[in-house]
């Protein structure tokens, strides 16, 4: 008993210079920039030795998404959803195509392996400027058909000013709505089969918001005074590609190391129930991969939302088409002077961080708990 | 053993939280040793005294630091014992560099003199936080009140100060093209606007872009110019001394012109350097290009170019009889760590000899009155005589009219235009702005 208590403190202890450092750098800081954001700091003295901040509550978060000048900010927070769901479709969908394909044992397959993952090891400076470089308006990409005897391809890459699924920002708390009824709906699909008390209080939840904002839409405020419009701009697809350039190799040695860990025996087992090739991979491989998926989609997630580097090589600040919130808040701190408004896009950006990996580690406790 | 192993791990966690602190304080010094090690490697010859040092931060490295190199030879030949850091931080219009120094000054650590864009970039960010010294005695003790241009000491002090010793001045409102392929189309060189407009059709019918653009601050910085021509010099001046708005009608008139002028543009602007947008013009795609006079230097010095028959230039659109400046000046910030010797830089910069070492080769002209022309070029004559009769009127894009909030808010302001082509929408954004930056 003596010597357990005794281990526990030692333990501690261990602990307690990782834990104080964490504490400090991490949490600590999480903390004043929390509270940054609640004060007016910025504009002129702002750099004073002394600076004047006055606690404003969260005024600055509501000048981020209900005021006049916050419309830069909305669009590039609107164009960091679309690139974070396409990026993830994308560099999850495209590594695991190749992981099928490699797991298949081509000939050359450790070469090919190594080729893929290559793009992972190169900076996001280095890759967003040979992308810029591929993706000029006359250059690169565009001329490529030539090689064939086509037209050349006329599309601007990483300035087009074309946006496709255009909404409205006054809209947005009803799309949200909409979205938390879809969601409902999904997860009761999902357990439709296993717990039919549970699938149908989902379901009925989620078609009864959905069907009350359907009906009674006008009772939901409008989130902006006047029309403002959003959308997925096209340019951003030059970023999206350079991104799942570089990160499908990654996302492809995950599920290459996950396939190669199932054993032999299941996969004859399934062959010999007749199960094809596609059968196998449908039915058995990747939902036995399901960890591997999550993480591959927590890792990604929050790397698309802190991206700064890449996006900053190909197309520079200020460019709107391809904004992204982690560029505004530079912008907005070191160049406008603007520290409270800068902070407060800080901590958007990490509750939306926060909403990916939070679920993720509860149900990570759950699990330990239940073990 | 165990027990062993365990306070061994102890001990290097404690050692680890040790060294942990001790690195914070460190941590601050970091951007400092790292151009020291540098510059200290060419030093001169006649050892410098330990701990006299100067350190000079700009954001002139590349093409500018030949420029920069020649007045620090100056600098040296008269202060031998002096150990000269030529702190740079590499990125045009000092995009980097601005942010490095906000985090050095917020730190307490000032370099001992430092670059920035004269005006109010300078006011708004580092005077009204009290971060600079006056430097009228300095300006009263070397005559520079007389020979630099009254209204130009007008534009980069305060009532209560002057806060910078200008090195160069460049002209934002020219517009450049190459006199042969204006012939072979059969244009002039408009004088306004609508003469411009009366040009571009022609030119659209041959196939050519009328006025090239390039990304994002290229449009600022035709805005400007656009904007000057249209209200004109009393109005601009008027606008940033918050006695006109800017939804007001002449302002929301600037950004009717400017959204015309903007659909005589490449629609490929946004992925262009501005280099690239001037070599529209030499190529023979596009026939004009407003830009400040680096340009010349880049027809000059990379293409080859010979002032006034290789390529041409003009007061951009109805903006003849103003001069839009720019300057980068050198300050000296309060607790600076070697205060005499970046006072004895300061002398260097704004004597006439320091001014015409240094503008000839970064292309720009002297802000003194009394330079020696002749070391000038064509362009840089021209400009210069201009620059002695016209009314001078300061640059928004290049920060002397407002400072860094309304800079920063309105590149996105200029976004939403050129996306929704709404100028009253604009005009509001950027009243609202205005109230923001206390303009």
């Amino acid at each position: 008993m003596r010597e357990a208590s005794r281990d526990r403190i030692k333990a501690f202890l261990t602990l307690l210079p990782s834990m104080i450092l964490v504490g400090v750098f991490v949490y600590g800081f999480i903390g004043n920039t929390i509270w940054t954001s609640m004060t007016d700091w910025g504009g002129m003295g702002a750099l004073a030795l002394d600076p004047e901040k006055n606690f404003v509550g969260l005024a600055n978060y509501v000048e981020l998404f209900t005021g006049f000048l916050g419309s830069g900010f909305r669009q590039d927070l609107v164009n960091a959803v679309y690139y974070s769901l396409m990026l993830l479709g994308g560099a999850v969908g495209l590594g695991m195509f190749i992981a099928i394909l490699l797991d298949r044992k081509p000939r050359g397959e450790d070469l090919l392996r190594t080729i893929f993952l290559y793009p992972m090891s190169l900076s996001f400076i280095v890759s967003g400027t040979i992308w810029r470089w591929l993706l000029a308006p006359q250059g690169g990409v565009n001329v490529l058909p030539t090689y064939f005897g086509l037209e050349p391809l006329t599309f601007d890459w990483l300035s087009s000013r074309s946006a496709i699924l255009v909404f409205n920002w006054q809209d947005i708390l009803r799309i949200l709505l909409y979205g938390v009824s879809l969601v409902c709906i999904l997860a009761g699909v999902a357990v439709l089969r296993k717990n039919r008390r549970k699938a149908m209080r989902r379901l009925a939840s989620g078609v009864a918001v959905g069907l009350f904002v359907w009906l009674f839409g006008d009772v939901v405020p409008d989130a902006y005074m006047m029309r403002e419009e959003h959308g997925f701009n096209l340019a951003t697809l030059g970023i999206i590609m350079a991104t799942i350039w570089q990160y499908s190799g990654y996302t492809m040695a995950l599920y290459l190391a996950g396939f190669n860990g199932i054993s032999q025996d299941l996969r004859d087992a399934a062959m010999l129930d007749g199960a094809s090739a596609a059968g196998y991979y449908r039915h058995v491989a990747i939902p036995m991969l399901k960890p591997i998926t999550i993480s591959a989609v927590i890792i990604l997630s929050h790397i698309s939302l802190k991206m700064f580097d890449l996006i900053f090589a190909m197309t520079g600040p200020d460019n709107a088409e391809t904004g992204h919130p982690a560029l505004n808040m530079y912008l907005t701190t070191f160049r406008a002077n603007e520290f409270a408004t800068g902070a407060a896009i800080a901590i958007v950006l990490f509750l939306i961080a926060a909403t990916f990996i939070v679920p993720y580690l509860v149900s990570q406790y759950r699990e330990r708990g239940r073990r | 053993m165990k027990k062993a192993l365990l306070s061994l791990t102890m001990l290097a966690a404690f050692m680890l939280l040790l060294v942990g602190c001790g690195e914070a304080p460190e941590k601050k010094e970091a951007p400092a040793p790292a151009p020291k090690a540098e510059a200290e490697a060419p030093a001169p010859a006649p050892a410098p005294a330990k701990g006299n040092d100067l350190e000079i931060f700009s954001w002139w490295a590349g093409d500018e630091g030949p420029a920069l190199e020649a007045l620090i030879d100056i600098y040296k030949a008269q202060n031998p014992t002096v150990n000269v850091i030529n702190a740079t931080v590499t990125g045009g219009s000092g995009v980097n560099a601005k942010a490095v120094l906000k985090t050095r000054m917020l730190g307490g650590e000032p370099p001992d003199s430092f670059q920035v864009h004269a005006g109010q970039e300078l006011i708004g960010t580092w005077v009204k936080a009290d971060r600079m010294e006056d430097l009228t005695p300095l300006f009263k003790e070397m005559g520079w009140m007389d020979v630099f241009p009254e209204g130009l000491v007008k534009l980069i002090g305060t009532d209560t100060g002057i806060w910078s010793v200008p090195v160069n001045i460049h002209r934002s409102n020219v517009m450049w093209y190459i006199p042969a392929n204006l012939e072979k189309w059969g244009v002039e060189p408009p004088k306004t606007w609508d003469d411009f407009f009366a040009a571009a059709e022609k030119l659209k019918a041959e196939g050519v872009v009328p006025l090239s653009l390039a990304q994002n601050w290229t449009a600022n910085h035709l805005w400007e110019s656009v904007a000057l021509a249209s209200m004109g010099a009393d109005n601009w001046d008027a606008l940033w001394s918050g006695d006109l708005a800017f939804d007001s009608p002449e302002g929301v008139k600037a950004w009717e012109l400017f959204g015309k002028v903007l659909s005589y543009t490449n629609p490929d602007a946004p992925s262009l350097s501005w280099q690239q947008a001037t070599d529209m013009v030499i190529d023979g795609r596009a026939a004009f290009n407003v830009m400040g006079d680096w340009a010349a230097g880049y027809m000059t010095t990379t293409k080859k170019l010979e002032p006034g028959t290789g390529y041409g230039w003009e007061a951009s659109p109805g903006t003849a009889g103003a001069f839009m400046f720019l300057a980068d000046s050198f300050g000296l910030p309060k607790g600076s760590p070697h205060r005499d010797n970046a006072i004895a830089w300061l002398k260097v910069l704004g004597s006439k000899e320091g001014s015409d070492a240094f503008n000839p080769i970064k292309g720009s002209i002297s802000a003194r009155t009394d330079s020696d022309l002749t070391k000038y070029n064509a362009y840089l004559q021209s400009a210069a005589a201009d620059f002695g009769k016209d009314r001078v009127v300061g640059s928004l894009a290049h920060g002397v009219a407002a400072n860094e909030t309304f800079m920063g808010g309105f590149a996105s302001v200029m976004e939403m235009f050129i996306n929704t082509k709404n100028a009253e929408a604009a005009a509001k954004a950027c009243a609202q702005l205005a109230a923001k930056s206390g303009i």
